[in-house]
């Protein structure tokens, strides 16, 4: 008897609850004024980890609206771009003219936001006489082909190789845009979990070489400048040269429309690109646009 | 007087109940964990094929095809066994030494001293610990044996027998101390020096208790992920140049792959079921361990009794 009575009253307790839940939002909804104004934000994995830091900030600044922020990738986050399933695509990659092409067909007009950029300095410990390296040489030596320092015209002293790990975003930026797609690491590759980790450990080590986002870099060690190829200059790894375009590790983060942004995803995109934002943008790592 | 015994004799049935319970409950839960993590990670093999999971040098979950994921289970196994050989030859005789010395050799004054300060080292949590490693050890290491870098199988090894050996030393003082005095009284009767008595009565005695402390150090040892993602340097490589270049290399040992992607890994896919997998073999690992260990245990108690 008494085991039943309980289960009974838990079972409407729990009810209770569940109503009392679903109802509030509907008064809320009813009461009119209070609604609250939605903007989804989806795509580029890359970028989940800011945009969500955004829609934190941006949604204590503006409690009325409610920003739902998901990953996917950048492709996904086109193609719901072209459905009409997402407000705002973000994407670590421009747009391609044949994804362009079938927007246009579908009538719809695609705007182009930068709202950030990625960026990585190569460093080495400061005892390291070599201060430019090419993404050639570069690539030979995170795959192992080279490795030793004397290769590329410094001291006979072995390359210690740091990385970030796999999961990490920049692990795979720096795979694609050094080594290549589907171009594996050298297998004596160490993966540091922080970034901190791969200063601390290049600071340590003679022959050390790692990649870190263009804010990480300390006195402790030393900031490679970069050759796109052999006839081009070496530029070196600064907020100003990522800006200009000239440093060759960088590439601008997107954030697209469909349409020219309007209400709720004009409010978004001019605080992300406003000086709040970029603060955020700084404290993830990434660089800002400005 | 009669209802009062009654009661008793319920009280004890309820008890004896409840301790059931709980003994099969620990069973459950354990199979529990395993057949979920099984069910994890078995869909692995759906895409990506069992003897390349057992043959694959390399571990590159984020390799684009066609030539990659690569979701080598050998390098990760490779590491761990190192990290933890090397843990177990540095800590054992340390710790089993320091026990002996605790319980047998020791004034009072200096085990009441030394005892609660070895058992507070087991209480440093290991992410402290392995910073410790990478600023201190790391560098130490790579100094003393003129290596390129620090992070090393090597560095791991020191930093996982500095965990175990409390445990090691804690629980063998015990088990040294469990001995009765008898057992030493005889062996001086006898003529023995207090060396010998220590060596051939009052250590076998203590044996099996000994072994379970090393068993339970090795155990911290092998489940310690902290510490070997930060001193070790996870690069995941198998042994091409020798015993003694492997172990002042960098490894890759299994609790830091799962430690380091596991929460990153998109829910689902490929590499989630690897990972899981890599857990998989963990556990057989440690259950593999705890079962000789038992056996271990089991025959060395007999045979002592006899």
């Amino acid at each position: 008897m008494r085991a039943k009575s309980i289960r009974f009253l838990a079972v409407a307790a729990t009810a209770a609850v569940v109503l009392a839940g679903c109802s509030s939002p509907k008064q809320d909804g009813g009461a009119g004024a209070g609604e609250k104004q939605t903007l989804i934000v989806k795509g580029s994995d890359t970028m989940v980890q800011l945009a969500q830091a955004w829609a934190e900030e941006f949604m204590k600044k503006h409690p009325d609206i409610m920003v739902t922020v998901t990953g996917g990738g950048s492709n996904t986050g086109i193609a719901a771009l072209m459905n009409n399933g997402t407000d705002i695509c973000n994407s670590s990659r421009a747009i391609k003219e044949e994804e362009l092409a079938s927007a246009k067909q579908k009538g719809i007009d695609v705007q182009e936001f930068v709202v950030a950029q990625d960026a990585l300095s190569v460093v080495v410990h400061p005892d390291n006489p070599i201060s430019e390296l090419t993404l050639a040489q570069l690539k030979d030596i995170y795959t192992g082909k080279i490795t030793n320092w004397s290769a590329v015209g410094g001291p006979d002293q072995r390359i210690v190789l740091n990385s970030r790990e796999t999961s990490s975003g920049t692990y795979v930026f720096f795979q694609e845009h050094v080594l290549g797609k589907g171009v594996p690491f050298a297998d004596n590759t160490m993966l540091q979990p922080a970034t901190s980790q791969i200063v601390q450990t290049v600071a340590q080590d003679k022959g050390g070489i790692g990649y870190v986002g263009l804010g990480y870099v300390t006195d402790k060690v030393k900031s490679l400048r970069l050759k796109k190829d052999d006839a081009s200059p070496a530029v070196e790894g600064t907020v100003e040269n990522v800006l200009n375009g000239s440093y060759p590790l960088a590439r601008p983060l997107y954030e697209y429309t469909a349409g020219a942004p309007s209400g709720v995803a004009r409010q978004w995109l001019d605080w992300v690109r406003g000086p709040e934002g970029q603060e955020i943008v700084k404290r993830l790592d990434f660089v800002p646009i400005k | 007087m009669k209802r009062s015994i009654r009661r008793g004799e319920r009280a004890e049935s309820v008890i004896e109940a409840a301790i059931r319970v709980s003994g099969v409950a620990s069973i459950v839960l354990v199979l529990l964990i395993f057949v979920f993590v099984l069910r994890e990670g078995l869909p692995l093999f759906r895409e990506y094929s069992f003897v390349k999971f057992l043959t694959e040098r390399g571990w590159q979950p984020t390799l684009s095809p066609p030539t990659g994921p690569w979701f080598g289970l050998l390098p990760n196994l490779w590491g761990s066994f190192l990290v933890t050989a090397g843990a177990v030859v540095l800590a054992v005789p340390l710790a089993v030494g320091a026990a002996v010395c605790l319980a047998e050799v020791a004034p009072r004054g200096l085990r009441d001293l030394l005892k609660p300060s070895i058992e507070l080292l087991a209480t440093v949590p290991s992410v402290a610990i392995g910073f410790v490693g990478a600023a201190a050890i790391n560098p130490l290491v790579k100094d003393l044996f003129n290596l390129d870098t620090g992070k090393s199988a090597l560095a791991g090894s020191i930093m996982l027998a500095f965990m175990a050996i409390p445990t090691i030393v804690t629980i063998s003082d015990d088990a040294l101390s469990a001995v009765p005095k008898t057992f030493r009284d005889g062996s001086l009767a006898l003529g023995a020096t207090k060396w010998q008595g220590i060596s051939r009565v009052v250590f076998p005695a203590a044996g099996p208790g000994i072994i379970a402390a090393i068993m339970l150090g090795i155990g911290r040892a092998i489940g310690e992920t902290m510490v070997v993602i930060m001193v070790t340097g996870n690069a995941g490589v198998l042994p091409d140049k020798g015993l003694w270049h492997a172990f002042t290399h960098s490894v890759r040992t299994i609790t830091g792959t799962i430690g380091a992607e596991a929460l990153e890994v998109g829910y689902g896919d490929a590499h989630y079921r690897a990972l899981f997998m890599l857990g998989v073999v963990l556990f057989l690992i440690t259950f593999a361990l705890n079962f000789v260990a038992d056996l271990a245990l089991n025959r060395r108690g007999r045979r002592a009794l006899q």
